[in-house]
């Protein structure tokens, strides 16, 4: 049995959505989708999880946070403590209200670039990497559904037609 | 369609434009060459550029004694330009973040560019501190680094210190939230370039992005969660500066006014910016259907408020200045000892540019008015140098003790490297303008169905609300 992709092109975000939906109420598993730009309600109607991405975000702002914390206590208060206008700063406490500005830009400093650099490795984005869509009109006007099928393709075919493809290639 | 939006609404894309024509509108100034006056203006900021670079060269020779500054006058111009530009610098993310959490549409056209314009201007910004070190060798010393000195850490009782972690901070999310929204866009250049050369470095750039659903859904979630960190982010970054000089014991600078007086000035003037910046590239770029009066409109409203914001709060400066009866505080910027002393015209400068002219912003006739915006933007920015000036200047030229009075007057070195500043800015901004797309085609593209006018105005003929 030979793996095939079914590729159909479309011209227009709503004959998109509608041609998806008549696709999974078909019982297609929808692969991918190449589009140029983000078609709101598509995952929904494609059915992907959300995405996690903001949790991460969070967690690496309290990283952020604690390392500052950190930083500053180990650097101000145990290392090498300094009278600065004699502002207290015997216990970490007495001289946190000055430590507030760096501890929010430093959570804000984390939280920021580790969910970019996370967002970069989980959707493959990097220098040199290679651009994996199929059809360069996918980043212009055209929107691309790509369905992975085991046999007899003509149904899909049909149904893709009926929604509204403008174009459908079959890929071995 | 991405959302619904009331007929009534004047349109964001005017003209009958469909998704391609959003294409080729966005990748025909990459594209094409650049034309003569193009070519002049990079010239001039080059030349500008290059006496700036001169002039930091020798004050870093010499030593910054070649400034105007004196044992009084200590900060001038130097920390003058810092500000501004910081302040300039303030507009591009909060058209991109504050906008997008409010969910005002009309950013789309003119983020790309407002961003630019913020990482410019605090590269700017940034170099200003670092040359005011004067051993500029040594700048890593506000790094917290153990130094030359053993263990001696930096001190983070300093706002001075805050304002390194702070611009640093900003300056890297502001160019990250630049780079991830221009990833589709690169691609989208890259998938139509027929040069070899153009296509391997679009390419490059674009890091192989292929619009896959599941990449789309996290770049939407990863600019949301952006713009909810670039906004209080924005907000920190002018308080802070506003802190170097509010934490101080000086006359004037003691006030605690200061912090959202600062972000209220900064949002003033970097609007100011973006408006001189794209009244003029709409035009040069041919993108007049994608900012348009609608879009000036809206950034002269957000003058205007920021504009009365910062009024009010010279009133009440002034007010209390008076009121408190001190003779110390009759010599604050905002005093009457400031409009009637040797300062008188740096005094009404700032009240003529900063307060009574944007008034005529409330007429909707010159709120439209491309010439008045563009007229109107170049007075802010000159009275918001002003205010910057008067804050510094005029606050440090009368102390507590009469001895240690003095005047200051800039040297050809200050007056060169504020010109080279502003000829790196436009030498960037240029260099930009023709080589990344300058709208967000991506987003723009995801509003034409509800907000272009040729869609509007089918769905007004089929009675469709």
């Amino acid at each position: 049995m030979s793996h095939k992709v079914i590729q159909a092109l479309f011209d227009d975000d709503d004959v998109l959505l509608s041609a998806v939906k008549d696709l999974r109420d078909a019982d297609y598993h929808i692969d991918e989708v190449f589009t140029p730009f983000p078609v709101h309600g598509l995952e929904k109607a494609v059915g992907i999880p959300n995405t996690r991405i903001a949790i991460t975000s969070f967690i690496y702002g309290v990283i952020g946070l604690s390392f500052a914390v950190w930083m500053m206590n180990y650097m101000m208060i145990q290392d090498w403590p300094m009278n600065i206008g004699g502002k207290p700063n015997f216990t970490f406490a007495e001289n946190m209200p000055s430590f507030v500005p760096i501890m929010f830009e430093l959570t804000v400093f984390f939280a920021a670039h580790l969910m970019v650099i996370t967002f970069y490795m989980r959707s493959k984005l990097w220098p040199f990497k290679e651009a994996e869509n199929p059809d360069v009109r996918t980043t212009d006007d055209h929107f691309m559904v790509e369905v992975f099928t085991k046999d007899d393709s003509s149904d899909l075919e049909t149904l893709l037609k009926k929604s509204g493809a403008k174009e459908i290639k079959t890929k071995a | 369609m991405s959302h619904y939006e009331a007929p009534i609404r004047e349109p964001l894309i005017t003209g009958n434009k469909s998704f391609h024509d959003i294409t080729n509108d966005v990748a025909a100034p990459v594209e094409g060459k650049a034309n003569k006056l193009w070519w002049i203006a990079f010239l001039i900021a080059l030349t500008a550029f290059l006496y700036g670079l001169g002039a930091i060269m020798y004050t870093i020779g010499t030593g910054i004694g070649v400034w105007g500054l004196n044992n009084k006058i200590n900060w001038a111009w130097d920390i003058t330009n810092f500000v501004w530009w910081v302040g300039i610098g303030h507009a591009g993310t909060l058209i991109s973040a504050v906008l997008l959490l409010f969910r005002q549409k009309w950013r789309m056209g003119i983020n790309r560019s407002a961003e630019a314009m913020t990482i410019f201007a605090v590269f700017q910004a940034g170099l200003f501190p670092i040359i005011h070190m004067g051993r500029v060798w040594n700048a890593f010393y506000v790094l917290p680094l153990p130094n030359a000195l053993g263990n001696l850490w930096v001190n983070f009782n300093s706002p001075l210190l805050w304002d390194v972690f702070a611009i640093s901070t900003y300056l890297s999310v502001s160019i990250v939230f630049w780079y991830t929204g221009l990833l589709p866009d690169f691609a989208m250049l890259r998938d139509r370039a027929v040069k070899p050369f153009q296509k391997k470095i679009y390419s490059l750039l674009s890091f192989g992005w292929s619009g896959r659903l599941k990449d789309w859904q996290r770049f939407e979630e990863v600019s949301l969660v952006l713009a909810g960190l670039a906004t209080p982010l924005v907000l920190s970054v002018h308080t802070i500066v506003s802190m170097d000089f509010a934490t101080s014991i000086m006359p004037g600078w003691h006030s605690t006014i200061f912090p959202p007086y600062f972000v209220a000035g900064a949002i003033f003037s970097g609007f100011a910016m973006v408006q001189t910046l794209l009244i003029i590239m709409r035009k040069v770029s041919n993108l007049e259907a994608y900012i348009t009066n609608i879009h000036i409109e809206n950034m002269n409203k957000v003058i205007l408020l920021t504009g009365g914001i910062v009024s009010v709060a010279y009133i009440t400066e002034f007010f209390i200045g008076w009121y408190s009866g001190s003779s110390y505080e009759d010599y604050t910027y905002l005093s009457v000892g400031a409009a009637t002393g040797p300062y008188w015209w740096a005094f009404w400068a700032l009240i003529t540019c900063n307060f009574i002219i944007p008034q005529s912003l409330w007429f909707k006739k010159l709120r439209t008015s491309y010439m008045w915006s563009f007229f109107i933007s170049i007075v802010i920015n000159i009275g918001m140098w002003f205010e910057r000036f008067d804050i510094i200047v005029i606050d440090l030229s009368r102390g507590h003790l009469p001895s240690t009075w003095a005047m200051f007057s800039p040297t050809y070195v200050d007056i060169a490297v504020f010109i080279g500043t502003i000829g790196f800015f436009f030498v960037l901004f240029l260099l930009y303008s023709r080589t990344f797309p300058v709208i967000a085609q991506a987003e723009l593209k995801s509003i034409l169905k509800s907000s272009g006018e040729n869609y509007k105005k089918l769905r007004e003929e089929n009675h469709e609300s």
